[in-house]
């Protein structure tokens, strides 16, 4: 985490010089996108075609995107926040209305994901599509055959259950550190409202991660990837893609670790992460340009196919992988889909209650 | 600082002699060269801290920036004030209810004591074997210090976790050399923490310690040895306090921005680890509140501050009184 922001203080204020020095007839867009997060021969496609140079910056948290868009000159053309935050920084007036006469390629996406994305924006106003996942419970197949006796993993209770983690306890356990993901997670365990905003909701929530605190070894948001790989550890609670590139690093390791990812049967987080222009971008037409070209269906399969996240464009089907499209982990089924919950933007005094619980939860304090 | 720009300063002055004119030039260049310091603490220190004690005063608010008031001339002078009267001390007062803030604070201030200690007791001896090695080898000692440098520190903390984590090399050396037998968790620990810490700052340690020890004249440890002192009374009534300038500033060297490490306790310390560097991040991104936390930088600048300030004076005192 604090590896990107120092990574990215530096490639930012790179990036403002840049923008300064520019000659006014260079096309640059400015894109500020997650980490391992596209294929890069789309970025130098996207250079080929149209002549815009994209200076292609990356975060790893929704945090840090946050708080660089409400400090304010950002320099980005294009940002890509996850739904909850995204209806939030629209509630500040962070980022301006898509127009969408310049986004012929709205047309392709899918009714499906735009109906649920309209949840965090409204008509779709600010933002489109990028890719979409669910939370769900990643694991060595081999080392939870050994501690449990089954190399199935279908629902949450394996992991909020304290006697079921607890035998996974010296094989090592990873948690998203993160309570925006987890919280509504162990309320959805506990067959409560996940988006539940109740001091006594959350009290509940509290009590089951504090149960089987014991048995987690680490809080992080992305260490869990590699940690998976090489199988140092035998569970971790993340986003789907993340674990499938873990799935891939292990392949390619060839040292016979097998990783499995699970949408648990009571129901997972569905997330979106949306394409959206802040206010105060230099380079308006550009970041339309962009974000229509990551609309066509050919380019956004190309980077599904890559980053293994489902997208949400419908077009976009019939040229991503068959193993992709098939895959119910990636694309859930209908009836999968249906018991995925949405998680909505807290308010601030929620959020402050939900912070100091997890703090509870990770340090014990 | 203020004490040791004056001297330099006033050394040319004196010295010019000659003409009336270099005379001015040179008491020109004296007093440029006082100002200088107090021109980079104005912008770089008073005016960042004058903005974050302000913000600090401040509420939230969905917004950008997110805080009110922002303050700005555009409503004329009285709605200037009117901006100013919104500002209020809750925030502190708020940090007072928690418990969480004081136990942060407590934590980084005792895991940084002890790391200090740690430091010093291994890069004296580091220090002081490099003091009395031969003079045509010492600036290669010197460069084997600095050498980490040349890597980025945040490599050097990630090579950590592959020496220390359960399957590392670390454990892999004991396991194989029949040592241990069951893997040592070691990552994730405040041991990791510690270790990381000592590893990292241990240059500012060494360096200053360095410093002190080579300008000492060893003809003095002759003499006690002569006088019939055993060498550890030696080293304790004459190394040590002669090097106490050294062990000081090395001490508040690794010190002070251990206090607010956030780095080595994320990527080596275990998820119990509440340092208030943490605390800091959680208000500021994870809570959106940018006035509690910078409430909380401001209150772990004066943690660090007046203990500082405390000990100048104190020294100042003694220096006088050895006069």
């Amino acid at each position: 985490m604090i590896r990107k922001a120092l990574w990215l203080s530096a490639t930012s204020a790179f990036l403002t010089l840049f923008t300064v020095g520019g000659h006014a007839e260079d096309r640059v867009v400015n894109v500020f996108n997650w980490s391992d997060y596209i294929d890069s021969s789309i970025i130098d496609d996207f250079t080929k075609e149209t002549g815009i140079k994209v200076v292609y910056d990356t975060f790893d948290s929704n945090e840090i995107l946050e708080t660089k868009l409400l400090a304010g000159g950002s320099g980005y053309d294009v940002v890509v926040p996850s739904g909850n935050f995204l209806a939030r920084q629209i509630q500040a007036g962070v980022f301006q209305k898509l127009d969408k006469s310049k986004l012929p390629n709205l047309s392709n996406m899918w009714d499906v994901i735009s109906e649920r994305t309209s949840k965090y924006d409204p008509g779709n106003e600010y933002s489109t599509n990028y890719m979409w996942g669910t939370v769900g419970i990643g694991y060595n197949i081999k080392k939870v055959q050994a501690a449990l006796g089954t190399d199935k993993i279908d629902s949450w209770d394996v992991f909020f259950n304290p006697e079921s983690l607890a035998k996974l306890k010296d094989c090592g356990v990873y948690v998203l550190d993160s309570p925006a993901d987890m919280i509504p997670a162990a309320l959805k365990y506990l067959g409560l409202d996940p988006n539940s905003t109740s001091a006594d909701d959350i009290a509940k929530a509290e009590e089951v991660m504090l149960k089987i605190r014991p048995s987690i070894r680490k809080f992080h948001s992305s260490e869990y990837i590699n940690a998976l790989a090489n199988g140092d550890i035998c569970l971790a609670v993340g986003f789907s893609g993340d674990v499938f590139q873990a799935r891939n690093r292990a392949q390619e390791a060839k040292q016979g670790v097998e990783i499995g990812y699970a949408v648990p049967k009571e129901g997972a987080q569905i997330w979106f992460d949306q394409m959206a222009i802040p206010a105060d971008a230099q380079h308006v037409t550009e970041a339309h340009e962009f974000i229509n070209y990551m609309m066509k269906p050919e380019v956004i399969a190309k980077s599904s196919n890559f980053v293994l996240y489902a997208n949400g464009n419908k077009a976009s089907q019939q040229f991503v992988d068959k193993a992709i499209l098939d895959d119910p982990a990636i694309y859930p089924d209908v009836a999968t889909l249906q018991k995925l919950y949405t998680v909505q933007p807290y308010d601030p005094k929620t959020q402050r209650i939900i912070t100091r619980t997890w703090t509870k939860i990770v340090t014990g304090q | 600082m203020s004490s040791a720009a004056v001297t330099t300063a006033s050394a040319p002055a004196t010295n010019a002699g000659g003409s009336a004119l270099a005379r001015l030039g040179a008491a020109f260049f004296g007093r440029l060269v006082i100002i200088v310091p107090y021109v980079w603490l104005l912008f770089f220190f008073l005016i960042p801290f004058v903005i974050v004690f302000k913000i600090s005063l401040s509420q939230t608010a969905i917004a950008i920036p997110p805080y009110t008031p922002a303050l700005d001339f555009s409503g004329g002078i009285s709605g200037f004030i009117a901006q100013l009267k919104q500002l209020s001390l809750d925030n502190y007062t708020w940090l007072t209810q928690d418990a969480l803030y004081f136990n942060a604070y407590v934590t980084s201030v005792i895991i940084a004591a002890i790391s200090t200690v740690l430091t010093l007791l291994v890069g004296y001896p580091i220090a002081y074997g490099m003091a009395r090695a031969p003079a045509t080898i010492r600036p290669t000692l010197l460069m084997l210090v600095i050498l980490p440098f040349w890597t980025s520190f945040l490599i050097r903390v990630y090579a950590w976790i592959g020496i220390l984590k359960p399957e590392g090399l670390l454990n892999q050396l004991l396991l194989a050399t029949g040592v241990i037998h069951q893997p040592l968790i070691i990552l994730n620990t405040y041991t990791a923490i510690f270790i990381g810490i000592v590893y990292s700052y241990l240059p500012f340690m060494v360096l200053p310690l360095y410093s002190a020890l080579e300008k000492m004249d060893y003809s003095l440890i002759e003499a006690a040895k002569d006088l019939g002192c055993p060498p550890t009374g030696a080293f304790w009534k004459i190394t040590f306090p002669l090097s106490l300038p050294g062990v000081i500033a090395g001490c508040l060297l690794v010190f002070i921005p251990a206090v607010g490490e956030f780095v080595i306790p994320d990527l080596l310390g275990g998820s119990q680890t509440l340092m208030i560097g943490k605390t800091l991040w959680n208000e500021f991104f994870a809570n959106r509140d940018w006035p509690v936390s910078s409430a909380v930088a401001v209150i772990l600048l004066l943690l660090l501050i007046v203990p500082i300030m405390l000990f100048q004076r104190a020294q100042a005192r003694a220096q006088e009184m050895d006069r």
